[in-house]
């Protein structure tokens, strides 16, 4: 398993093929990534992502161990990042290798889905007319619920 | 019992600072709240709708009613908005 919680890019090609590497039983290698969106009609400037140190560390391997609870899975890998982004940036990025493809796209969805309400982040986007905050929606959180 | 009160997001921001430490006899997350209410306009401010808000007590997600008991750390911040 590998968590980092990090403010400079990461190389997505690199940590997917390095990810990918190494392993003879793994059948199925699933990557997401996650990337700033510019708003239609409001032009983003940047988005701010505020984090608590410590607290982001502990939640994102608490939800990786769950889902390695729950599937049958190889490896873990969560990369996220914090600090200013740009529309275009890559935000962050979970990957999962399991024996088979079922395994490795559920554990993706999941922790896709956790991370989202339960990694301790904040994003803040700014437009022309200044800073706001980005607020959660009720479907992330009953996006748990069928987990 | 001494602690560190941290706040995130806009929480940090309508109480104007990131993390203090508070002297508090409180024995739960929500007595803690309504001490800090009574401080100042900020706290009530920011504390006004618990329903928006989450806590954590040393870095573990909790609940308002959640005992203070041997507690080091509590935060308090809006739902998180992570991925």
């Amino acid at each position: 398993m590998k968590i980092l919680v990090q403010e400079e890019a990461f190389d997505f090609g690199a940590e997917a093929q390095a990810f990918a590497s190494g392993h003879t039983d793994m059948g199925a290698i699933v990557t997401f990534t996650g990337v700033v969106r510019d708003l239609p009609g409001d032009p983003l400037d940047r988005m701010e992502i505020e984090h608590y140190p410590g607290m982001t560390e502990k939640a994102l391997t608490k939800i990786a161990e769950e889902a390695q609870s729950r599937w049958n899975l190889g490896d873990v890998l969560v990369i996220h990042r914090h600090g200013t982004l740009r529309p275009g940036d890559m935000i962050m990025m979970v990957a999962t290798a399991a024996p088979h493809r079922v395994d490795a796209f559920a554990a993706a969805e999941f922790l896709m889905d956790y991370l989202k309400s339960r990694a301790p982040f904040w994003k803040q986007e700014f437009t022309a007319d200044g800073g706001a905050w980005v607020a959660a929606k009720d479907e992330d959180e009953d996006a748990l619920n069928r987990w | 019992m001494k602690l560190d009160v941290l706040y995130f997001a806009w929480v940090r921001e309508r109480i104007g600072l990131p993390k203090e430490k508070v002297e508090t006899s409180a024995a739960t997350v929500a007595e803690l709240v309504e001490e800090l209410k009574a401080r100042e306009e900020r706290y009530e401010a920011a504390f006004a709708d618990l329903s928006a808000l989450r806590v954590a007590i040393d870095q573990e997600l909790t609940e308002f009613d959640a005992a203070l008991d041997g507690a080091r750390e509590v935060a308090f911040f809006p739902p998180m908005t992570g991925g």
